[in-house]
């Protein structure tokens, strides 16, 4: 069926621009890890159970306790499919972040792109000519979202 | 791939878990100074500690306990209230940050995160930011320009598909927020019925405050389909909502935003 093609194509090319996947090595700069050191505090880290409330019990996190690095965060699974998140840290902050899998709902995404696959169809010469800056939706917001990236967070620790 | 995003020419991002989410600040501008990140970084997370309904020990959650007044609490609470209050009355009811948790507990959440965004969008921009993005769990302020010549460009999610968008705007200095039922499963509530919102896929709202276009993504979530046009009549507020019968319905304002 041509919509689903057109979708799958879609998919994969919208894929490039997902927020905080930008690619910036050549920009990434030195940070000065500062004064901050005084509001270091240990975070116990959210744990990595798949409770809906989990990642909301986040603790403040400090920005200079990490190690610089990359670190790949858990897959964290729930009814909606696989979260799974790749963070960076540059002077001791969390300065990217790239999602590495994302909950894709095939059945309702094959549904919807019914009336959707036009208008998504647009968006592909749009995203050739323009890239996304940002993206507005409930994936970032997903608590196994947050848990993936705070996961990874905990592994940085000095 | 085909197609990499255009290096930005300069570009500053920081990623934090806060408010049960994860926010980022993209700075464009290279003369303000780190330590603006940082206080709008902290001032998240002060935010956090006094009103999250999350945490045991916050005011928010002594209130709810009855262990304190609203006097007792720091005014910034009164201000949430306030608003609460203002937007259940509005949406007839729809909003209710009382009735928008299963356990019955005040959840002032659909608030608390635009609220508190917009003050740190208000920390980078006194020190001198004047473009950059801040982007919380995908409520997005856009401010200025990512780069000369262009506008800010923000995708909204499809609804059942996050590598694809729906559609794309093109933006700046201006707030755009997205309630959906999506991967947190039925998790907003109509205020009043206490059953969750079932008309709407997604609702995205775009306007000047994030506040306002947060709580309003939310109110108008509740409220289903009529909500889009029950957005669309506050001034200089415009909304985007997909149906759960797969229905695109959009203002006009919006049809500008993504032309």
């Amino acid at each position: 069926m041509p919509t689903r093609a057109a979708v799958a194509i879609i998919a994969t090319v919208i894929g490039v621009f997902l927020l905080f996947s930008f690619k910036t090595p050549a920009q990434a700069r030195p940070k000065t890890p500062s004064a901050d050191v005084a509001q270091a505090s240990p975070s116990p880290g959210a744990s990595p159970s798949g409770s809906p409330s989990a990642s909301a019990t986040t603790s403040p996190s400090s920005s200079s306790a990490y190690k610089d690095g990359t670190y790949t965060g858990q897959d964290v699974q729930n009814q909606f499919g696989d979260t799974q998140v790749k963070i960076t840290i540059s002077g001791g902050k969390i300065t990217d972040v790239q999602a590495i899998q994302l909950p894709y709902d095939r059945q309702r995404s094959a549904e919807i792109s019914q009336f959707a696959a036009p208008q998504l169809h647009d968006e592909v010469l749009q995203a050739q000519s323009a890239q996304i800056d940002l993206l507005s939706g409930a994936t970032f917001t997903s608590d196994a979202y947050a848990q993936s990236v705070q996961s990874a967070l905990d592994q940085a620790h000095r | 791939m085909a197609i990499q995003s255009l290096p930005a020419r300069d570009r500053r991002l920081r990623v934090e878990p806060v408010m049960g989410t994860v926010i980022s600040i993209d700075l464009r501008d290279e003369g303000v100074p780190e330590q603006a990140i940082d206080d709008a970084i902290e001032w998240l997370h002060a935010v956090d500690r006094r009103f999250s309904p999350y945490i045991h020990e916050s005011e928010l959650s002594r209130l709810g306990r009855g262990e304190i007044t609203v006097d007792e609490c720091h005014p910034d609470l009164r201000t949430i209230l306030d608003l609460c209050e203002e937007l259940r009355l509005e949406s007839e009811g729809a909003f209710n940050a009382w009735m928008a948790r299963a356990d019955g507990r005040l959840d002032p959440s659909g608030v608390v995160k635009g609220w508190a965004v917009e003050r740190a969008a208000r920390i980078v921009a006194e020190a001198g930011g004047w473009n950059f993005a801040i982007s919380a769990g995908g409520d997005v302020i856009a401010r200025g320009a990512p780069e000369a010549g262009r506008k800010w460009q923000v995708g909204i999610r499809h609804p059942h598909d996050p590598n694809a968008v729906a559609a794309t705007v093109a933006v700046t200095d201006l707030a755009i927020a997205t309630s959906g039922s999506y991967e947190r499963g039925d998790h907003i509530l109509d205020g009043r019925t206490g059953e969750p919102a079932r008309e709407l896929l997604s609702l995205t709202v775009a306007g000047p405050s994030m506040m306002l276009a947060d709580a309003a993504a939310t109110a108008g979530f509740a409220m289903g389909e009529r909500g889009i046009a029950w957005v669309a009549r506050r001034d200089g507020y415009d909304a985007y909502g997909i149906t759960v019968d797969g229905r695109v319905r959009y203002s006009d304002g919006f049809a500008r935003l993504m032309a």
